[in-house]
This record gives C-alpha cells, structure tokens and sequence, in this order.
C-alpha cells in the first residue's frame, strides 16, 4: 500500500527531517536502519497509473483549465445553461490532450535518462569482494571503487587513491561547468588504506555529517576511525556528477546518494521567466473578468425590467417555472451570458500563444546563419516562452572575456632585452598586416611543439637558435614561473591545464621555442631545454594574488644556482627594479605602450640569483609566516615583497586577447537599435578599456568618457554626479521617478533623462562597490542610462547580478545578459533573458540560459531579426485575437437587446464551438509564425527598426483599448446591418428567412468573412501556408456548415444539429449575399482607410522602410563589412592575469588549493558587502595617461 | 536540402538551407500604398452606387401592404373578448376594410405579421422537441423535457407536438375578398400549401408512419393536443388530409422560430389561376373576415395582414439599397479625401524620406 502511494508521488507520512548523517562503512545493516535514500534518482513525474490523474489534476489547477470546468458546472444546470455542454467541452478536451500529450513526451524523455543514469555499472566492495553493481543499488555507506574517467556515482568521502598523496584530479564541468581540474585529498587516515580489499573491507569508520543540503562548496563532519576522531571537510569530498581524471583509481565511501546528493539537490530550481507580455495579458485578463461582469451585470439589469414589463405578459406562452420571477429571472440570466460571453476571456489564447512561441523557437533553432562551422554548434532556444521579449531588449549586460573575446591568448609579441619581437617587416622595413598567408615559423625541429601555436617573426627563433643567453632566460622564465598542471597522455603530446588562458599562452610559447615544460612534482619541474632534459628544483612558488600582481618561483637549477623568477604587472615590476636595469626599462616601457596600443596584455619579466645562505634565512622566516595561524596572508606578501626587490628585467611579454569576429560591427548595429550595451568584466579597467576601444564601444567621437575611480562612497558620489551634470545640466537632483499608479508599490520607475550626444562611463570595481549601496544606486542608475556604453570592471558575479538587478528594478526596460563563464551566471539567470555564449569556459552559463549560441555576433540576428519578428508576430497576434473574440462576443451582447435579454446566442452552437478551434485557429497561427514585416536583410539595414519593440508600441494597454473600440465598431456593423437587411425581407419565392437560423447562419458568415478579411489586412507577408489557411479554413466553414446542416446528420443527430436546411436554404439567396459583402466592406475599408492616411501623415520607420523596400526591387547589397581601424594610442593595456590565485599552494606543498568560488549564485553569500571583496586599488584614469606622454 | 543529413561528421548539427527553416519561403507582401489603395476605394464605391440604384429601383418596383387588424375595423370585439382566457372557446369572426392603391403584379404573397411576440427567447426557442416532430415513435410518447410544462397533459398524457412553440401556433385564418368596382365581390383565392421550406416539410418534419389500415389518427393515440389548440395535429387542416400532422404547412411555417419579436410568417400565395387575378393583385377595395382566436392583448402585441410582392431580391427591403448607397457616396468621399492627402503629402515620396 505504502510503496503503491508512494508510487503515486504522494508521500504518506511527512519524512523526518533529517537533523545529522550518521553512518558507519561496510554496514548495510546499520545504514539501512535510517532509511536514507539508495543511489537511484527519479526525475520523472509520473509512471504509468499516475500519469494520467495526477496530469489532470495538475492542468485543473491552472486558471484556464479551472475556468473552463466552471463553466462546465454552469452549463450543467439547466435553468442557467444558454449553451450545449458540448461548446465547454470539446475546447477543454483539446486543450488539456495537446497539454497531456506534451507532458507525455517531456516524461518519457525523463523515464529514460533516469533508466540511463540508474543502470550505469559501478564497482561496489561488498562482502569482501568488489563487485559491478548498478548505480540505483549502491547504497549509503558502501565502498566504491572508481577508475579513470568514471563518473562520481554519489557523494562520496575520499578514502585513498592511487596517486602519491592520496589526491584525485576531477572535473566538475557538470556540476559547475568549469573545466579545468581539481584537487581533492583523502584523509592520511584513510589514504593508507590503499588499495588493498580487505583492508578496506575491513574498514568500519563511523561518520557523521550534516543533512543533505544543496551547498556544493561546504561540507561539515566527522569521521571516527577506531575511536579517534577526524575533522571531513568540503576537500575530501567528491561530489555526484564530477567525472575523475588523470588519477587511476581511488575509493569512496558513499555518504550521500541519488536524490540526497548535492547535484540532485541544486537541479529542477530553476527560475520560471515570465515575458512583460504576459503580465501584461495577466493584466488585461483581470480587466477582461471585470469587463465580462460589467457586461453580463448590464445584461441581467436588462433582463429583470424585460422580464417585469413584458415577461409577466408572456406568461401565457412561456410560464415560468414556480416561484420564478424577475429578479430571479434576471440572476439566473448573469451566469447564462456569462457562459455565452465568455469567449472573450481569451482561454484558447494561452495554447496558441505557446504554440507559436514554439513556432519561433524552432526558427531560432534552425538558422542557419547563426551555426557555428567551426565548433559545429546551432543556436538554441533553450527557454521557448520568452521569444518576443527579444524584440524589446534595451539593455544588454555583456561579459568581456570568452564573449567579446574569443578568450584564446596568443602569444604575440615580445620584448627581450630592449628588442620587440613579433613584428613582421618586408624588405623595405614595413611592417607587414599579419594575415592567414603570411609565413609562420617552422617549429618542426621541435619534437615537442604545440602544432597550434603560430608566430611569424623568425627573428625570435634564430635569436633562441644562435642561444642569446637573454633570450633563452625569458623562455626559461616562462617555462618555470607558472602554475600550469601538465598532462602527458601519450609521449609528447602535452596538454597543459592552465588556471588562466594567459598563462597557458605563455608557457606554450616557451614550449614552441624549446623551453619545454614537461612536468612537475611539488618538488621538482622537469623541462626540455633545447631538448636537453633539465630538472629544477622548485623551492617556493611566491604566488599571484590581486594586490600583488605578481608572481615569482625561486629554483635551483641542476648546477645549484638559484634563482627567482617573476612575471608580473609592468607597472609592479619596473618597482621593484635594480638600478642597472633603468635603461632596459626604458625601452621596454616603449615597447609596452606599443603593444597595449593594440589591445595587446602584457607582462612584465624579471629574475634575480639568490645567494644561498640568505634565501636559506628568508625561507625559514617564510616557513615561519606560512604556517601562522594569524594575518598569514599579511604575513606572507611581506616576506615575498622582500625577496621580490632588485630585480633584472628580462623583457615583456605580449598576448592578444582576439576579439571574436564581428563583434565591432554587432556593437555598432546594436547600437544603432538604441540598445545600451554594458560590459561587466572581471578584467582590470585599462584590459576592458581597451576592449571597449577595440570594440567600437567606447568610440573617439563620443563626447566625453568618464573615469569613476574613486576610494570613498562620497567621492563617487561626486564622480557620479558631475558626470550627470556634464551630460545634462538640467537634469536635478532627485531622479525623475515614474509615478506608480498603484500607491504603496515598491517598486520605483526611473524615467530616461535627456542627453545630448554619445557618452561612455568606465567604473572601476572599487567604485562600483560603493556605488551599488543602497544610497547610492539611483545615482548611479541616472549617470549610467544616460550614457551609451557602460563598462564596469573588477566586478564579482554578485555585482554582475547587482547590477543587472538594479537597472531591472528601477528602469521599464527589458534587460538582457550574455556570458560565457560560470561566473556571468547569476547575471544571466538575473536578466529578463540570458544568453549563453557555448564556448570555450564549459556550459554552466549555457546551461542556466534561455538562447545559446556560439559566437556574440549571433546576438545581431537573433535581436534584429528573430526578436523582432517574434515580438511583431506576438503583438500581431494578440490584437487579432482579442479582435476577433471581442468582435464575435459582443454581438451576441447586441442581440440581447432583441431577444428580451433571454442568453439567447447568436450563433449556432456548432459554430461558438468550432470558431476558435477550426475556422479561425490556423489563420492566426500562420500569421503569428511566418508573418515579416520586412525580411532579415533590411531588418539589419535598419537597426532603427528595432525601436517600436523597446517602446511597447505594438502591444500596450493603449493598443488593447484601441482593440476593444475596433471590435465594439466590427461588432455593431455585424450585428445591424444583418439585422436590418433580414428583419422584414423573405426569400425571392415569399418563403421565411427572417427566421433565427437563417439570422444566426447570415450573422456568423458575415462574421467570419469580416475577422478573415481583417487577418488579410493584418498580413504582410503572404506565403503559400498562409493562403492555404486562410482560404482552407474559409473552405472547411462551408464544407462543415453544409454538412451539419444536411438531411442525413439531422436524421442521426436530430436534437444536436436543428439547422437542417439552413444553409441551402439561405446561402443561395443573392440578398444574404449583399448583406455579406456590405458588412465585409464596412468592416475592414475604414481600417484600410485610417491605415493608408497613417501611413501618408505620420509614417512610421517601419512604413519607410517598406516603402524603401518597394522602390529597391532587387534585395539590398549586404553590408559592407567595416574593418575596425587600427588604433595608435599611448593607452596601457592591461598585463595579462586575470585569474584570482593560482596552483601556488598545491604546486609547492602539495596542499590542494582551495578551489575559486565562482560556481552558483547561491554560493555568493559570502560577500553580501561588496566593498568587503574588494581590495582598494588605484588606478589611473585615461586623462592623466594621456597628459603624461 | 531537406534531406536528413548523417548524424556524425563535422557539419551534424547544422541546420537544413531548406526556406521555410530560413524563413524564406516565397510570399507575396502587399502594401497599402496610393496604387492599390485608391483605385480600389473608388471602384468600391463605384460597385457600392451602382448596387444602391439598381437595388432600389428594384424593391420600388416591390410593393407592400400591411393591415393591422388588431382590433381594427369589427375586430374590436374579437379583441376585446379575447383579452380574457375565459372565453377561448367562443369563436369570433370579424372583418377589416382596406384598399390597396396600385396593381401588385405577378405573384402575391399573403403573411400574417406579430409585433412584439418574442419568439425569440431562449427558453421559449428551446421548447420544443425536433426528434417527436421527425415523427420517432418513442419519442412521440416521450416528450423532450425541454417541453415543459407543455410536455404531459392531465394525467400523464403525452402533448403532441409538445412544447411552448407549438402550444403558442398562430391559429388566426384569413378570407380575402376582392370589391371591384363594377362587379361583384370575389373571394381572393390563395395557396395554402407549399409555404414552407422544401427542407422542412420533407426532412425535418414527419408524421408518424401510417398505411392504408393505419390512419394518422390511430398513430396519434395516447397524445393529446397542446393546451391552446381547438384541435388534434391530425385534424389541422379539414380539407386536405394530407396536410395534418406534423407536416401541416402552418405548422411548419410557426414552428420555423422568428429572430426579431416583429416578424411575418406566410400564410398563403395568390392564385393567379382565376379571373381577375391572373395578372396579381387588381388595385381596389378589399376586406378581409378574419376569424380570430390569437390572443395579442396579454403581450401588447399587434396582429397584422401583410400582402406583398417578390423580387429575385426578396421582399420590400429599403435597407439594403439605402445603405449601398450611403456607403457607396462614404467611400467615394473617403476616396477623394485619401487622394487629396496622397497628393499633397505623399506624392514624391517626401513623407518617406528620414
């Protein structure tokens, strides 16, 4: 019984909630006792006997579907019901079997992956012996073996491993979508456990911890292991749904399993995005209840006097029913129109508005010109209910690295003691654009080359050849000081795990040029020199960290010499310089401002020899400040700062950071459509600065750019301020907040100020630290929609989500985010909708996106081209819905002020039945999917285009009341001028056609011909699909009228189908005809007719364009393609680290790292005060560059 | 194209050049620019006038004519005796006077006119049963509970026909006599068969089945008639015994529900066979001996004679000519007004430019 509710996804008795774990390995028994869940997991909803209830009662929870059984129940009584059951019924069963159809699906999909994932093997020591066992039958508390490149079958406590030091390598791209590795250590206790069966059989450790919860970086317990106790932490840990990597084997003990673990935990939250077009429909739906009880109020008011003044003398005809009178009369006949009027309550609306978000979805997912060759990769919709939104975006909250970048370094240039490399020159000392003809180095007399890497100056490896001591120094440099982990799959194929991509840039430079970095213990790196196999010992890695911009690594190298390298920010290095190293730097620092003109990140080299007996002395004290319990990290960069002095330059390196292609051109089209583009990167302000530049965001002709760098809230403030004075000088001081028609709402709505020209605004992380407090953040709201390119740098994921939130919050604008990285996650999840760029950093952010594709200037066409059409198809399709339900609604209220307010419809039920359903659902959806204004080449033409979807000009409460007038209008014509054409006329042979069949088949002809012509004039782009809707649906209204209407569906049918005869009898009337046609051209020459005078008057952009579309016959050339001009600028780049720390720690001691907290939103509690994360930091601003030469 | 492409190699997942995937498929965009609007405008209005005349001219060629005879001429008393339910019984006969100025030529059709009877109200409307009248058996015994109260009379007895539509049958009948002016009067012969649709009298009504042996008043037994009517369906029409039952042309034409509360039903067509009729409707004096039973005072309602020639348009209709014409003189005026616009604004283009 119990498993039989259970299997019904009702749990019986509330579960105990779980307060600790507590569990003891290799004791099923024990662990049994707690009933904790088993390793298989169950995504899906339903199974085979539940499906079809529990589906039911879902779809009966919603609004819709409970509205419609409302209705239902009315029609069910018989004093009330004005319609047949069958006009309810036949909708809702649609509706709810295209729901239960697609439910279906989506479950079945789940039943298998589930079938998938459970019946994985995993090795499982029980009784002594492993054993495969399937992934759904391990249980809490036993002991796994995994092997390499195995999946994490639940969440486990490392027990030992084959690697020295009891670590493991795993990846956790599924977990938190970075794809680089980590390491994880086993307890000493438990590593000596090896590999050896019976010990481990024997291991009977007990371990408590906490619940299962969903925080992947924090874990608490401990483990008693024969009676001594062990602290577990989150490093000892490995979680479901990382995968093992370059570690052989190792075994767990199972902890957490299937629904209990940390994966499991963290999935199926998703945030549910909802469109401004559906609050706005949710709006109009609340005003259209209230609009159908007006309406049936009116209705039944009529009713009561009707039945007072005349029904009482009708009485004769038609009595009432005992104790009936007016006023119950008049009660009853309110809830009858409200079954007759409730077509105007759009129920079939919320179907076909998915379906056709569908339509559109599929369309962004088979364009071709937004695949991806390279990677192979088409754009997706991964969320398929937000398309139109796409056609009002204003905002755009982009990341720089990995999306405006293509987040590959290259290593490009080089300065080695006073001599750029890099440069290729022609015979006659001009320097030669690099492009794909030009000849590359051969690096062939070098086994192990990167085949990938690329340089074209051959001056560089003749100087290595020719053995330039200098020269080879900076590659060892390059090949020693880092903290890349090298992977050796096969002899001489090296794969290098970098923390960062600049690093890996680098060390593969120094690869290519025969410094090769082969591999490292935490005591020793083995390179090749010049194919000389050389092992250094490392003796301390002085790592990176964001105050010191630097890091440096002290070796002796096989002779016993020692020495310190570093690499670091110029400006850090040229610091800490010997004297004798003054006049190199001079011309480094020319070479530096060379390379930053082009965007390049440089890096500064330097080394210096160690005597032995004082780096004895300085290691004592380091060991001493490292193993301090306070200010360690103080303690630490001051040791380092006092070795890291009198350094001797070796040169500066330079990586480019490649812009992905079209990005210029996307930036400038963007902003073309009035869209304001934000970039928030982590990268340092001059990086982004310069990327900015590079990317046409920020631009020479703007008017001015501001620098906000400042150290306090006030002085931000300030900063802020002035520059808002700047753009606007009449802008005041309290920002113009839009006022809330509801009081008491929250929420206040900045309106956009004037400016007059282009600006651009640069804050730096600090200040953007203070400027997002409370205080402050209206502030700087106002300065930054006032300009036309923000960019913010040093900013954490938080401040990311802060900011989108903010501009969110107090703007009436559609935002969107797009990134890349694990870090742009809490933006992309924050924005109205995210954009997922599937590259290069793994797939969380595609993963929690709403679109993805490859390459950023996939943004263009998917906002100009299919936002656009999405939101003009959507609107279009809106107006014309509530347009025609209106339209056929109201009559029905006309014809009550006929019938004595009787609920009497107008039309056949058949036809109330069968109008949204048959005759005109597929018109509308043909319209609504492949309706263009203008095709996708004038719609990047024309960015302008854009503009009408940012301003809600198609859809908005002002267009609805327009709608509601237009169908009152449609409605009185279809209503009178049938009733006055047929009131006293008879058939050409005398007969009736005055009667109320006749009157209902005329009415609803009329009706159905007006709402078809008004979707013509609708249409702009008439495809084959269209016509055969149009024309087929127009078709099946006659081919169903006449047969519903025969002599042999009345003799099987005879109380469902009484219009026997109608049809034939009145349809071959030529004053039935007329009275069509009059109807039809009153109906739709005045839409025709405002419209042209609109166009002539007041033309749009969009008629313009149109126009310009007509007078060019032939398609417009494409685009010329803009090459972004080269920059000569004395700006600085940025130097080229952009990680936070690297593998120091575990390089040197063989400590794991910690590992960098960029994973989920959620995990960013930690720093609720932004100021706390950021260091305080100077920088300069580009004025003061530019006057000091 | 179109062709599912392999599932592995470098270009798998790229999506097929097919247009209707790239939303390029073939269409025709028209727009409303000064060449398609205004031609179009003035050719409907155009089409709109010519209409509007031709219409006209035809429905003034239509002559109509309508006799109230409420309580009109001697109906007074009928009217006056029928105000109460008492005297349901009493049969009263009188006559109306009137003249009718001009020739009805060809054929002439004779209604019988309401006012103000909503046979139009939805529980009226649905009083009825359709699957008694196609002359089902069972459901002759078994009234539709939509019928009621009509459904069963005094002690469980089945009405037929049941229903509030039936039971409320305009049972008021007409003699039309002719005055000429030089000889003596004529009783105006009409057509009492053949007024009601072709569908309705062959499909959608039927008696029960009957044979030689059979008769329609053995098929009738166990019913009674409605609560109103002075006789058995079976015995509506005492001169042709093929014309009782459901399929009683009266019947029929009553039972084909009006959709305004002002309506006319037919009641008969001239016969041109005789005399002089054989043109249509001589202009003169007329009178017509009504004997009338249909009660109109309970509802205010008005009772009326309504003779009226026929056209391939109908009946005497003003509407539809006048609002041709209306619509046509709008859309010509809207025309001229659009040209105007276009050719000061819009002519060159100028209004296009950015």
């Amino acid at each position: 019984m119990g498993s039989l509710l259970s299997a019904c996804g009702i749990d019986v008795k509330k579960k105990k909630v779980e307060e600790e774990r507590h569990l003891r390995a290799n004791d099923r028994e024990f662990n049994l006792s707690f009933k904790y869940a088993n390793n298989a997991i169950k995504t899906s909803k339903y199974n085979v006997f539940t499906f079809l209830p529990l589906n039911l009662f879902e779809q009966f929870q919603r609004l819709a579907n409970a509205y419609f059984v409302f209705l239902l129940i009315l029609q069910l009584i018989p004093q009330i019901s004005s319609l047949s059951w069958f006009t309810t019924v036949v909708p809702l069963l649609l509706v709810l079997s295209i729901t239960l159809a697609k439910d279906l699906s989506d479950d079945i999909t789940r039943h298998k992956n589930d079938n998938h994932v459970n019946n994985r093997k995993v090795d499982v020591l029980i009784d002594g012996e492993l054993k495969s066992e399937k992934w759904m039958n391990v249980q809490v508390g036993d002991i796994i073996k995994l092997e390499n490149n195995q999946f994490v079958t639940a969440d486990l406590l490392l027990l030992s491993s084959s690697e020295p030091l009891n670590l493991v390598y795993i990846e956790t791209a599924e977990l938190d979508g970075e794809t680089n590795l980590k390491v994880k250590q086993a307890l000493t206790i438990t590593g000596d456990l090896g590999n050896d069966i019976q010990k481990l059989a024997a291991f009977n450790g007990e371990m408590r911890c906490d619940p299962p919860n969903n925080r992947l970086d924090k874990f608490t317990g401990t483990l008693t292991v024969g009676g001594e106790l062990f602290s577990v932490d989150n490093e000892r840990i490995l979680l479901r749904g990382c995968t093992l990597r370059n570690t052989e084997w190792c075994f767990g003990l199972v902890v957490f399993g299937g629904p209990d673990t940390k994966l499991m935990q963290n999935s199926g939250k998703s945030i549910f995005k909802r469109t401004s077009i559906d609050h706005l429909m949710n709006a109009l739906v609340i005003f259209i209840f209230g609009f159908l009880a007006f309406m049936c109020t009116i209705l039944s008011i009529g009713n009561a006097i009707w039945e007072y003044q005349e029904g009482n003398s009708f009485i004769v005809f038609l009595p009432r029913a005992d104790g009936a009178n007016a006023s119950l009369s008049a009660f009853l006949t309110f809830w009858s129109y409200v079954i007759i009027l409730n077509t105007v309550v759009p129920i079939s609306l919320y179907v076909s508005v998915e379906i056709l978000r569908l339509g559109n979805s599929y369309f962004i997912d088979w364009d071709r010109k937004m695949y991806y060759v390279k990677s192979d990769t088409p754009a997706q919709a991964r969320t398929t209910t937000l398309n139109e939104e796409l056609g009002q975006i204003k905002y755009i909250f982009s990341d720089k690295t990995g999306t405006l970048t293509q987040n590959i370094m290259t290593f490009n240039m080089c300065s080695i003691n006073g001599k750029s490399y890099g440069e290729v020159v022609d015979f006659a000392g001009q320097r030669v654009e690099v492009t794909e003809k030009t000849e590359k180095v051969d690096f062939s007399w070098n086994s192990l080359a990167d085949p990938k890497f690329y340089f074209h100056d051959h001056k560089l490896v003749e100087a290595v050849k020719l053995g330039s001591p200098e020269v080879r120094a900076f590659f060892r440099l390059l090949a020693l000081c880092h903290t890349v982990m090298p992977e050796e799959k096969t002899e001489g194929e090296l794969y290098y795990q970098a923390q960062s991509p600049d690093e890996g840039a680098l060390v593969t430079a120094a690869r290519n040029f025969g410094f090769v970095f082969r591999s490292r213990t935490p005591e020793t790196i083995s390179v090749v020199e010049m194919g000389v196999p050389t092992t250094y010992e490392l003796l301390a890695v002085l790592d990176f960290n964001n105050v010191r911009k630097r890091m440096s690594v002290i070796v002796r190298n096989p002779e016993g010499k020692l020495t310190l390298y570093c690499k670091g920010a110029d400006t850090i290095i040229f610091e800490r310089l010997h004297p004798s190293s003054t006049k190199l730097m001079e011309v480094t620092t020319e070479h530096l401002n060379e390379y930053a003109g082009e965007g390049l990140r440089t890096l500064a080299l330097a080394y210096k020899d160690l005597d032995e007996d004082k780096f004895e002395e300085w290691r004592e004290r380091h060991h001493e400040a490292s193993t301090s319990m306070d200010d360690r990290e103080e303690k630490l960069d001051a040791i380092y700062e006092e070795i890291e002095k009198d350094l001797l330059l070796l040169g500066a390196s330079a990586v480019e950071d490649k812009l992905q292609d079209g990005v210029p051109q996307t930036i400038e089209q963007l902003a073309k459509a009035d869209i304001k583009i934000w970039v928030l990167t982590g990268d340092k302000q001059e990086t982004a600065e310069n990327i900015g530049y590079s990317c046409n965001m920020l631009r020479e002709e703007m008017k001015e750019i501001f620098i906000v760098a400042a150290n306090t809230a006030d002085a931000v403030r300030e900063e802020l301020v002035n520059a808002r004075k700047k753009m606007s000088p009449e802008s005041g001081d309290e920002p113009p907040i839009e006022k809330s028609r509801f009081p008491g709402k929250k929420s206040q709505v900045v309106e956009d100020e004037k400016v007059d020209g282009e600006y651009g605004l640069v804050i730096n992380g600090h200040s953007l630290a203070f400027a997002l407090q409370k205080d402050m953040e209206l502030e700087l709201l106002r300065t930054a929609c006032m300009c036309q390119a923000v960019i913010c740098c040093r900013v954490t994921p938080l401040q990311k989500a802060q900011v989108v939130e903010l501009v969110k919050k107090h703007k009436k604008a559609v935002t969107l985010a797009i990134g890349d990285g694990a870090n742009d996650v809490s933006m992309i999840k924050t924005a109205h909708i995210g954009v997922g760029i599937s590259g290069q950093e793994g797939m969380q952010a595609v993963l929690s996106s709403d679109f993805s594709f490859a390459q950023f200037r996939y943004l263009q066409r998917l906002l100009l081209v299919h936002g656009r059409w999405s939101y003009l198809r959507m609107c279009k399709f809106l107006r014309y819905f509530f347009y025609k339900n209106f339209t056929f609604t109201f009559v029905h209220f006309w014809y009550g002020f006929f019938c004595g307010f009787s609920a009497q419809t107008v039309y056949d039920e058949w036809f109330i039945t069968l109008y949204n359903l048959v005759y005109t659902a597929l018109p509308v959806i043909g319209l609504s999917l492949f309706d263009q204004d203008v095709n996708d080449r004038w719609s990047f033409q024309y960015p302008q285009l854009y503009a009408p979807g940012q301003l809600n000009q198609y859809f908005s409460k002002m267009a609805f009341a327009r709608i509601l007038l237009h169908s009152c209008y449609s409605s009185l014509i279809l209503f009178f001028v049938p009733w006055a054409a047929m009131c006293d006329t008879v058939r050409d042979d005398g007969k009736d056609i005055a009667d109320y069949q006749s009157f209902a088949l005329l009415a609803q002809t009329c009706l159905l011909i007006a709402v078809s012509v008004q979707l013509g004039l609708e249409t702009y782009y008439w495809t084959a699909v269209n016509h055969f809707f149009l024309w087929g649906s127009l078709s099946v209204y006659f081919a169903v009228t006449f047969t519903m209407y025969s002599n042999g569906m009345y003799l099987i049918f005879t109380s469902f189908v009484p219009f026997i005869g109608t049809a034939r009898n009145s349809l071959n009337q030529p004053n039935v005809w007329l009275t069509i046609f009059l109807t039809t051209i009153l109906c739709s020459l005045p839409v025709v007719a405002k419209r042209f005078l609109f166009i002539q008057l007041k033309p749009t952009i969009n008629d313009k364009v149109r126009h310009k579309v007509r007078q060019a016959e032939a398609v417009p050339a494409p685009l010329p393609r803009k090459f972004p001009r080269r920059r000569i600028s004395t700006r600085r780049s940025g130097y080229a680290f952009s990680h936070a720390r690297g593998y120091g720690d575990l390089v040197t001691s063989g400590r794991f790292l910690r590992i960098p907290v960029k994973t989920r939103p959620a995990l960013f509690s930690h720093s609720e005060t932004p100021v706390a994360d950021s260091i305080p930091q100077t920088y300069r601003t580009i004025f003061e560059e530019t006057q000091s030469p | 194209m179109g062709k599912k492409q392999a599932d592995t190699g470098p270009l798998s997942r790229r999506p097929d050049n097919s247009a209707f995937k790239q939303q390029r498929l073939p269409a025709w965009s028209p727009s409303l620019t000064a060449q398609t609007v205004l031609p179009t405008f003035y050719i409907l209005s155009l089409v709109c006038l010519f209409l509007g005349v031709w219409l006209l001219i035809t429905v003034q060629k239509t002559h109509e004519l309508k006799v109230d005879y409420t309580n009109a001429g001697t109906c007074e008393q009928c009217f006056e005796l029928r105000k109460h339910a008492i005297n349901t019984g009493t049969p009263c006969t009188c006559s109306v006077q009137f003249y009718i100025p001009q020739n009805f030529l060809g054929d002439v059709f004779f209604y019988y006119g309401l006012r103000n009877f909503h046979q139009n109200l939805r529980r009226y409307m649905d009083s009825r049963d359709d699957a008694q009248m196609v002359g089902r058996k069972n459901n002759l015994k078994a009234p539709s509970s939509y019928c009621a109260p009509f459904d069963y009379g005094a002690n469980k007895v089945p009405v037929a026909p049941c229903g509030a539509v039936a039971n409320s049958m305009f049972n008021d009948s007409f003699t039309v006599i002719y005055y000429p002016t030089n000889e003596p009067e004529v009783q105006v012969p009409l057509y009492r068969k053949g007024i009601a649709w072709y569908t309705d009298k062959n499909v959608k009504f039927r008696n029960p089945p009957t044979n030689n042996t059979f008769t329609l008043r053995q098929a009738f037994e166990g019913t009674i008639r409605p609560l109103y009517w002075q006789r058995p369906v079976y015995e509506l029409d005492d001169t042709d015994s093929n014309n009782n039952g459901f399929i009683n042309d009266d019947l029929i034409v009553w039972m084909r529900e009006a959709a305004f509360p002002n309506f006319k039903k037919l009641y008969g067509v001239l016969n041109r066979a005789q005399g002089p009729f054989n043109q249509g409707l001589p202009s003169g004096n007329y009178s017509i001996s009504i004997i009338y039973n249909f009660p109109v005072e309970p509802f205010q309602g008005q009772k009326e004679l309504v003779i009226s020639m026929v056209t391939w348009f109908g009946g005497q209709n003003y509407f539809l000519p006048i609002a041709y014409l209306v619509t046509g003189g709008l859309i010509l005026v809207a025309a001229i007004g659009l040209t105007m616009v276009f050719v000061k604004v819009g002519k060159k283009g100028k209004n296009m430019e950015e």
